[in-house]
């Protein structure tokens, strides 16, 4: 039997253990679609006085917006995801069992949020943009191809997002509280992965610099690659970088890590 | 005999950096453990002990590589722990008393079959432990229940099934009894002692639970700041504490202290009933015949020393020492 075995079994129940959360999962789908609905009309508002503002027509903004509440719990634009209990295990030192084990403490968590992910995709992404697409213009491609490229961007703009959180929580192992950090990752996260406004249309070298970074490959290059406003291959490669190169310095920062490694408590 | 765990003149420093004013740090070197030598033999049941913060956690995480000794040389299995932690955990089991590696969510036999994953254990010895375990541990009403709305006890049965379903040459247990009842102790402990007997598991067993250790280790190991003060057979430890047994003697009337023999004395007298302690080490029959041929004897019974009052003694003789 394969060692890799173990990871696709760490997802399956890790989408189970979210699964076994129903209210939260209602109360989480009934959230993501009042605050789409208050950004669609702020937005709506927005493009009334800018229309065009970052290239995108009015259906578009509307698409980029029910789009950024279905991939909100999924991508944990301002953290909740994995690493809220991968610092919480490194402050009470219940890290230790994860150290015991004969796995890989990268992949193992990467696992695990791919099978959050997933559940959260399915459980609350899709239900607030099916609203969305049902009672608002929106602009959404016909084509089959052309949805095949959003998921391979989405699955990219998971392991980005996935680096991106394991950085920061890689840090507990030195800070042991974790809660500054958080609040970090998410004024960070909602700021720069363009949930507040796209990316596109964040003006002069502030909006240079957002494009850049690697919150953008989490929901503006998702989003365009879905309306048909940037060619896949360039999205995927721009995507595709920024995961190799964070998930390579996850790994440098974990050699470090485990290598100091003070387990707390007892 | 061979050595499966081998420590010799293994250090753990750390670096401890204390505020000492505004933005001033003084650096301190802290010896969790100094100089620490001990073999332990393929099958043997050893109790670790010592006070709170004695080093016995970082001996063990060492043991298990997850923090890397200082100094000296270390090797389980022939592997060195810290260089190959992966290698090593295939074949070790470690229960925390107070942490779990189940999954608090979802059902006890979930966690078991992440473990048949994990450590690749083939189809049908997966089955086949599983089956043992869950029935000599009781598990089976258990395994489809969430491990948040398991009991303490039911939960660290769950947790040693967990660590063992791999076949583990040797099971580090940390405080496995804590917090448990009487029968949830017993079940804990009549396992264990069945598993290092049947399948010649290596284990090492860190408790503050004496019981534990007077009930499954023929050896125990007793470690205080970072060194070992004693490692030898559990009746041993009363020689090395000093200890004394208690001879209860009720004699026919009312009497003034009984004339014993040096070391021998009268330590409590209520009525007809005198207290006499004397050396462990000591056999009764001397005084026990001098007592009968001089004083009018109704009965008599042998008291063994409290194992935890001769650890107290022994930790307290340490510390007066170390304090000039």
């Amino acid at each position: 039997m394969g060692a890799w075995r173990v990871y696709p079994a760490v997802a399956v129940g890790a989408f189970r253990r979210y699964a076994t959360y129903r209210a939260a999962t209602a109360a989480g789908v009934f959230t993501n679609t009042v605050f789409g609905l208050i950004l669609v009309y702020t937005y709506l508002a927005l493009w009334e006085a800018r229309p065009g503002l970052g290239g995108y027509d009015q259906a578009q903004a509307v698409t980029y917006v029910w789009l950024g509440q279905a991939l909100f719990a999924m991508l944990a634009f301002q953290g909740g995801g994995f690493e809220v209990e991968l610092m919480e295990r490194v402050r009470t030192g219940e890290i230790a069992v994860d150290l015991y084990r004969p796995v890989d403490l990268q992949l193992w968590w990467l696992a695990n949020d791919v099978g959050r992910a997933v559940f959260q995709f399915l459980g609350r992404g899709v239900v607030p943009f099916l609203f969305g697409a049902l009672f608002f213009p929106t602009a959404l491609p016909g084509e089959v191809a052309v949805w095949g490229a959003f998921l391979v961007a989405l699955v990219l703009a998971l392991l980005v997002s996935f680096a991106i959180r394991y950085l920061f929580a890689l840090t507990a192992f030195w800070l042991l509280d974790g809660q500054g950090v958080a609040q970090a990752l998410m004024v960070t996260g909602l700021f720069c992965s363009g949930m507040t406004l796209p990316l596109n249309a964040f003006p002069g070298a502030l909006g240079e610099v957002v494009r850049a970074l690697p919150w953008a490959a989490q929901l503006q290059v998702p989003a365009d690659v879905l309306m048909g406003e940037s060619a896949p291959l360039g999205a995927f490669a721009f995507q595709a970088a920024w995961a190799v190169a964070l998930l390579a310095v996850g790994r440098l920062v974990q050699s470090a890590a485990t290598r100091r490694v003070v387990v707390q408590g007892g | 005999m061979e050595a499966f765990i081998d420590v010799e003149r293994v250090e753990k420093v750390f670096e401890v950096r204390r505020k000492t004013g505004f933005l001033k740090r003084e650096r301190r070197r802290v010896r969790a453990v100094d100089s620490l030598s001990f073999t332990v033999a393929r099958g043997e049941m050893v109790g670790y002990i010592g006070p709170n913060g004695a080093g016995k956690s970082t001996t063990i995480k060492m043991l298990t590589g997850i923090l890397t000794p200082s100094g000296g040389r270390l090797r389980v299995a022939g592997i060195d722990p810290s260089r190959e932690r992966t290698r090593l955990a295939h074949r070790m089991g470690v229960v925390f008393g107070q942490r779990t590696t189940l999954w608090w969510d979802l059902p006890l036999i979930d966690s078991y079959r992440l473990m048949h994953r994990m450590y690749r254990i083939p189809d049908a010895r997966y089955r086949e432990n599983l089956d043992r375990l869950v029935e000599h541990l009781d598990l089976g009403e258990l395994l489809d229940v969430p491990v948040r709305q398991l009991s303490l006890g039911q939960r660290m049965r769950g947790d040693v099934a967990a660590a063992l379903l791999h076949d583990p040459e040797v099971l580090y247990l940390d405080e496995p009894t804590i917090g448990l009842d009487v029968v949830s102790k017993t079940k804990v402990r009549d396992f264990l002692r069945q598993l290092n007997a049947e399948r010649a598991t290596t284990v090492l067993l860190t408790t503050h639970d004496l019981q534990d250790i007077e009930q499954l280790c023929s050896r125990v190991m007793v470690i205080d700041h970072g060194r070992m003060v004693y490692d030898g057979a559990l009746a041993g430890l009363h020689e090395a504490g000093e200890s004394e047994r208690t001879l209860v003697v009720d004699l026919e009337r009312e009497l003034p202290p009984i004339e014993a023999p040096a070391p021998a004395r009268v330590v409590r007298v209520e009525g007809p009933r005198q207290w006499l302690a004397f050396p462990a080490s000591e056999p009764a029959a001397a005084l026990v015949a001098r007592i009968v041929a001089e004083y009018p004897l109704v009965d008599l019974s042998v008291r063994e020393p409290d194992i935890e009052a001769v650890i107290a003694r022994m930790y307290a003789d340490r510390t007066d020492r170390a304090v000039p």
